[in-house]
Parts: C-alpha cells; sequence; structure tokens
C-alpha cells in the first residue's frame, strides 16, 4: 500500500478515488436490481457523504460537532417541503413545478427537479451551519460539544412538533411522528425517471457521484489556503489569529461546509426512502456518524470512507441479516436490532482502547495525539 | 522588498531623530482581575528602528505584546499603528496592516511541515476563498504555487537549511523552529516584527548571529523590529533604544548607555542596594 502510494506520489488519491468508484460502479450489475446488497450500498454511499462532510468539521478544523443530525434533517426536510403533496394549498391547489417529471408535474403542492432541492439543501443547511455555529465561535473544546449537542436536539424536538408549527393554513412545517410522504423520485432531465420498485441500479450511481463530488471537495479544501488555515486553527488558535487568519469566518466556513454535505445526503436519503419522519432525527444519528470518522481515523478521507461504509453495513445488514437471531440461540429474549447504538459504543470502546488514532489515521492526527498538540492552548501560559 | 543577499542601501537604519513615528501606544493599562499587568505605558518606536523592551521576569512585557498584536485590549489606552488605531482590532486584522510576530515559547504549528508554516503566514497577503479552493481556477493555482515559492525563499533566507523545508515543525532542531517562527512572521510581509525573546535557548555565537541577522532583516527588508530580550549583550548591542519595564510600568528609556548608568534600572535588576 505505502509502495503504491509512494510511486504514484501526488496522484495516488485521485487513482483511487477513480478505481474505487469504478469498480463500485460495476458491483450492481452482477446483482438484481432490487438486491438488498445494492440497498444497503446506497444508505452506504449516503453515510459516507456525511461522515466526509462532518470530518469537515470535526477532522480538518478540530471543532467537535455532536449534533450534526440537525443538518441530516435540514436536508431531509427540504426533499420533503420541494418534492411532496405536503404543502397541497399552493397556487390555488394546482401545485408550483419547476422542472418536475412527468408523474409529479401533476401533483399540488411544491415539485421542484431534484437537482433544485440539492441547491436548495446546500443554501439552506449551509446557513443552519453558520447560524448553529455563531454561538459556539467563543468557546473551546468539550463546550463546542455541548452547545452543537443541544442544537441537533432543540432541531429534533422542532421536527417532531413541527406538524403542529403552521406558516399559514395548510402549511405545516413537518409531519411530527407522522412521515411526510410519498416524496418525488429523483428525475434527471434526459434520463428515465428513478424508480425503487424496478431498479435501485440508478439511485446507487446517483450516490457514487455524490460520493465522488464530497471526496473532491475533501481533497482540494485539504490542500488549500482555507484547509491549512483549518489546520493551523485546529492546533494553535492563538498562534493561527496572530498569523493574520480570521477565526470568526475561518469556523463558519467550517460549519458551512461541512453542514452543507449532511444536506446533501439528508437530501438524497428523503427522497430515496420517499419518506420523512421526525424519528429519523435523534441524537444517537450524530453519535452513529462521529462513530464513523472516530473509527475510519479523524481527518483521513480514506479512513473516514472506510468507516462509514463498515458502519453502515453493520448497521442495515450484519446486524438485522446476520447475527439478529444471536441472542436467542443463547436463550436471551431480544434481538440484536435492539441494542444496536449499544453495540456502536461498543466499537467505540474498542477503538478508542486498541487504536485511538483510528484505523487509517491521518499522519497529522496521529502525531497530534502522541504529542499532545492542541489540546487545549489558551492564552493563559502567555500571562506574566 | 529588498531580495535576499542585496546590498543594503545606506539610507536604511539611520533611525535618527526625523524618522517617522510607526508605532505609538498612548497612556495603555491592561488590567486582570485585580492584578495591574501593564501600567499607563506611554511609548513610540520610529520607523526602521530596533528598539527592545527589557525588564525583570513578570514585568508586563509579554503581555503589553499581545496588546500591540491584538492578542488582548487594553483595559485604558490608545495604540496606533501608521497613524491608524488598532487598540480594539482583531488579531488577524493587525497582522493584516503589517504587524508580525513571534512568541516566547515557540508556537509552530506542529504538524505541518516547515514550508506550510509559511505557507499559513501568508493568509492575509491571498485571496482564494471557498469556492476557488475548492475549483482551484488558475488564479488560485498561480497565487499557491507563489505562496509555496515565497515560502522556500523565505526560509532560505532565514537560513534554513533545504534538506529540512518539508521537514514537520515538530521534528526540527530547536534552532531551527526558532527560524521558521521569523520566517512565518516575516511571510505576512510586516513593517514592524514583533519578537519576544527570540535567542532564549541559544548559545552565545548563535545570539550573534541573530543579532547580526536582524540587522540585516531592518536594512535588506526595511523592517522596524521590537524586541524582548533577556540577554543583556543582544540588547545593549543592537538595540538604537531601550525602555524599562518593571511591575507593568515603564521606568526607563534611553540610548544602551542612559539605560545602563539609570538606577532604577539596576535596582529592578539587583534589587535595592545598601
Amino acid at each position: 500500500m505505502t509502495a503504491v502510494r509512494n510511486r504514484l506520489g501526488s496522484h495516488f488519491n485521485l487513482v483511487a478515488a477513480i478505481a474505487g468508484l469504478a469498480i463500485a460502479a460495476i458491483i450492481p450489475m452482477f446483482l438484481d436490481p432490487l438486491s438488498s446488497i445494492t440497498d444497503n450500498a446506497i444508505t452506504a454511499g449516503a453515510y459516507v457523504v456525511m461522515a466526509l462532510g462532518l470530518n469537515i468539521v470535526v477532522g480538518f478544523a478540530g471543532l467537535l460537532d455532536l449534533g450534526y443530525v440537525a443538518f441530516f434533517a435540514f436536508g431531509a426536510y427540504t426533499t420533503a417541503w420541494f418534492a411532496s403533496l405536503q404543502f397541497a394549498p399552493a397556487n390555488h391547489s394546482k401545485g408550483i413545478h419547476i422542472l418536475a417529471g412527468d408523474f409529479a408535474s401533476k401533483l399540488p403542492g411544491l415539485h421542484f427537479n431534484f437537482l433544485i432541492i440539492l441547491v436548495l439543501a446546500i443554501v439552506i443547511t449551509g446557513i443552519a451551519g453558520m447560524l448553529i455555529g455563531l454561538p459556539t465561535l467563543r468557546l473551546r473544546g468539550d463546550y463546542i460539544a455541548i452547545v452543537t449537542l443541544a442544537f441537533g436536539e432543540i432541531i429534533y424536538r422542532f421536527a417532531v412538533n413541527g406538524d403542529a408549527i403552521h406558516l399559514g393554513k395548510g402549511y405545516p412545517l413537518t409531519g411530527g411522528r407522522q412521515a411526510i410522504a410519498p416524496l418525488d423520485s429523483i428525475d434527471l432531465p434526459g434520463l428515465p425517471a428513478f424508480d425503487d420498485a424496478s431498479n435501485l441500479r440508478p439511485f446507487f450511481w446517483f450516490v457514487l457521484v455524490l460520493v465522488a463530488l464530497v471526496l473532491f471537495v475533501n481533497f482540494r479544501l485539504r490542500e488549500s489556503r482555507l484547509g491549512r488555515a483549518w489546520i493551523a486553527m485546529r492546533e494553535d488558535e492563538v498562534a493561527a489569529a496572530s498569523m493574520g487568519i480570521p477565526l470568526v469566518k475561518t469556523k463558519l466556513l467550517a460549519y458551512a461546509t461541512g453542514a452543507a454535505f449532511g444536506g446533501i445526503s439528508g437530501a438524497f436519503l428523503a427522497s430515496y426512502q420517499s419518506a420523512v419522519n421526525a424519528d429519523q432525527f435523534q441524537f444517537g444519528v450524530s453519535i452513529f456518524i462521529l462513530a464513523m470518522i472516530i473509527m475510519g481515523g479523524l481527518g483521513s478521507i480514506w479512513g473516514v470512507v472506510f468507516g462509514a461504509v463498515v458502519l453502515s453495513f453493520i448497521n442495515t445488514y450484519f446486524i438485522p441479516n446476520v447475527f439478529n437471531s444471536i441472542p436467542s440461540h443463547l436463550g436471551l429474549n431480544f434481538d440484536l436490532t435492539q441494542v444496536s447504538f449499544g453495540i456502536f459504543g461498543f466499537l467505540i470502546l474498542i477503538v478508542m482502547v486498541l487504536r485511538p488514532q483510528g484505523l487509517f489515521p491521518e499522519r497529522r492526527r496521529k502525531i497530534e495525539l502522541t504529542e499532545g498538540i492542541g489540546a487545549d492552548e489558551s492564552l493563559a501560559e502567555e500571562r506574566p | 522588498m529588498t531580495a535576499p543577499g542585496a546590498p543594503a542601501s545606506p539610507a536604511a537604519g539611520s533611525g535618527g531623530a526625523l524618522a517617522a513615528t510607526l508605532l505609538e501606544t498612548d497612556h495603555v493599562s491592561k488590567v486582570f482581575g485585580g492584578l495591574v499587568a501593564v501600567n499607563d505605558v506611554s511609548f513610540t518606536i520610529p520607523e526602521h528602528a530596533i528598539v527592545s523592551i527589557i525588564g525583570p521576569n513578570g514585568a508586563g512585557k509579554t503581555t503589553f505584546f499581545n496588546m500591540l498584536t491584538g492578542l488582548y485590549k487594553p483595559t485604558t489606552g490608545r495604540i496606533a499603528f501608521g497613524g491608524r488605531e488598532i487598540s480594539h482590532m482583531r488579531p488577524d486584522r493587525i497582522t493584516a496592516l503589517g504587524i508580525a510576530r513571534t512568541f516566547q515559547n515557540i508556537r509552530l504549528f506542529a504538524t505541518m511541515s516547515a514550508v506550510e508554516n509559511v505557507m499559513v503566514g501568508q493568509h492575509s497577503r491571498m485571496s482564494a476563498g471557498l469556492i476557488g479552493s475548492i475549483l482551484r481556477p488558475p488564479r488560485v493555482r498561480r497565487e499557491e504555487r507563489e505562496a509555496r515559492e515565497k515560502a522556500r525563499e523565505t526560509l532560505s533566507y532565514v537560513g534554513l537549511a533545504e534538506s529540512v523545508h518539508d521537514e514537520r515543525a515538530i521534528n526540527l532542531a530547536y534552532g531551527d523552529q526558532r527560524r521558521v517562527e521569523i520566517a512565518r512572521a516575516l511571510a505576512s510581509d510586516p513593517q514592524l516584527l514583533l519578537l519576544d525573546e527570540p535567542t532564549a535557548g541559544m548559545n552565545p555565537q548563535e545570539s550573534d548571529q541573530l543579532t547580526a541577522f536582524m540587522r540585516r532583516l531592518r536594512d535588506d527588508r526595511k523592517l522596524t523590529i521590537l524586541l524582548i530580550e533577556h540577554d543583556m549583550k543582544v540588547v545593549m548591542g543592537v538595540s538604537e533604544r531601550i525602555t524599562v519595564l518593571d511591575h507593568g510600568e515603564k521606568i526607563a528609556e534611553g540610548d544602551p548607555l542612559e539605560v545602563r548608568a539609570n538606577p532604577l534600572v539596576v535596582e529592578a535588576y539587583l534589587g535595592k542596594q545598601g
């Protein structure tokens, strides 16, 4: 691996990304169009996008965000608002349609093309990311985690109770614990509409494109003026500010960029599952995504991809399908799915004990962990 | 900016009475809770001069530095740089205006290479934003390439061997870390360079080299230098003017000879005699 990496030099990441995505793209051709493996892989792809987004905030900029689920929620509700019957009275019940598919364009409510929804999701979650980031700007380390955790919970409560919040008669904000469904499927210009009842492959390829996009952005940002500013800030805020880095702007850009990917992923998952209900946005999801990047290696792009794919498959395939009946074989009266978050907690614990830097650590992070860099250096030591 | 190695212009470094004031503090104080760290200090730095602040440990020198660079806001008083008030400006804005610094306890970005550290120093002179960083248009590519070249030039200028330019800061020898810190500060194209105990931990020979280097900086790069220093040989050898702080107050000011002869200064360092 290292030898290959050295020979390819700076092109390693590009070659690895193209090869990995190409191989992944071929696999579903050998599977049934409705294979559950493809289904799980689509979910995994969406989690990769989310994990890489959180990696920008936590891994690059060092801002521990425990409320990332909020951006998943904003993205999902973007689809739920702009591609459903939710706002049926709009435009005298005739609906508003922008480049909507043939079927959706006859329905009431708002029906925007999915590509427009993606752009809206990026804008909405990017702004939400900055707003949620604002109160944390003066905080450090663990305190950021607490505030973001609270915001994640606030957004969840809003989603649960949103069916009682009306933006006007007949315009409830969310469906609460009732799902907003059905949502329009993805219908790209020039391609047949995606249909999850007959063929899952287009969804998989679409999510691969999203993964490619977010990989590209991650790699580009890491080697840029902004990426260097994030790393500098993570290692020593005081020195970073003294070198001309505007802390507020640089932090908000990290929050906004990370949030936008959560939004993209949420918008996609909502459309794929054709339903959004508030209980999808519980605190556990934030931890689940954080577990992916911790397990893979904070800041390490390939590590995060690996962590997201593995944990997602454990969650959607191994726990419910392979190992679910283990407790009953042991004479215990529960299913493994009921304790899945316990299992993830246990996995984080194992990683923390045996390999705190993650499975594929980024080299910088490894040094930081062993040398104790960035461990809340404040100005205190500068005082007389 | 003069290229490294170019002959120093004869006009530079005169530091005479006619030189314009680059930085001025006007009755500046800083209070932490009940502790008065800096008390009513007024002070000026002429352009192209090398001036020093000395004083016993805990005299408030570094606090004073931190106010000049925006890390602390003065409790009372004003600070002006090039005629512009900077008392309440953010550190990054002050850096952009042309004040750069090093730290007493080296604060390099440890996991970044020497070159990357110096590139961070150029942050305020670069323009690529979020979109530019992602799409990397030709303008951004050129900016990155030039920043990298400038970083290498600056590192060579401060005397860092080319073989360690890409070494992570944490793996560098102590003296080299000091060099990288100076290079990182220079990379922001400052007019005023603040050095906080740059010779700490150096042997006499290295201190002499640094003294010569400071003069070269002033002459080649038209810099003004403010120095906090404990090594009296360095201070007396290089400074045109020295300000002495004790318990947060300015107790003396003048050229090296005057300061050395001042009984208050002797008392501050050695205690009252008799």
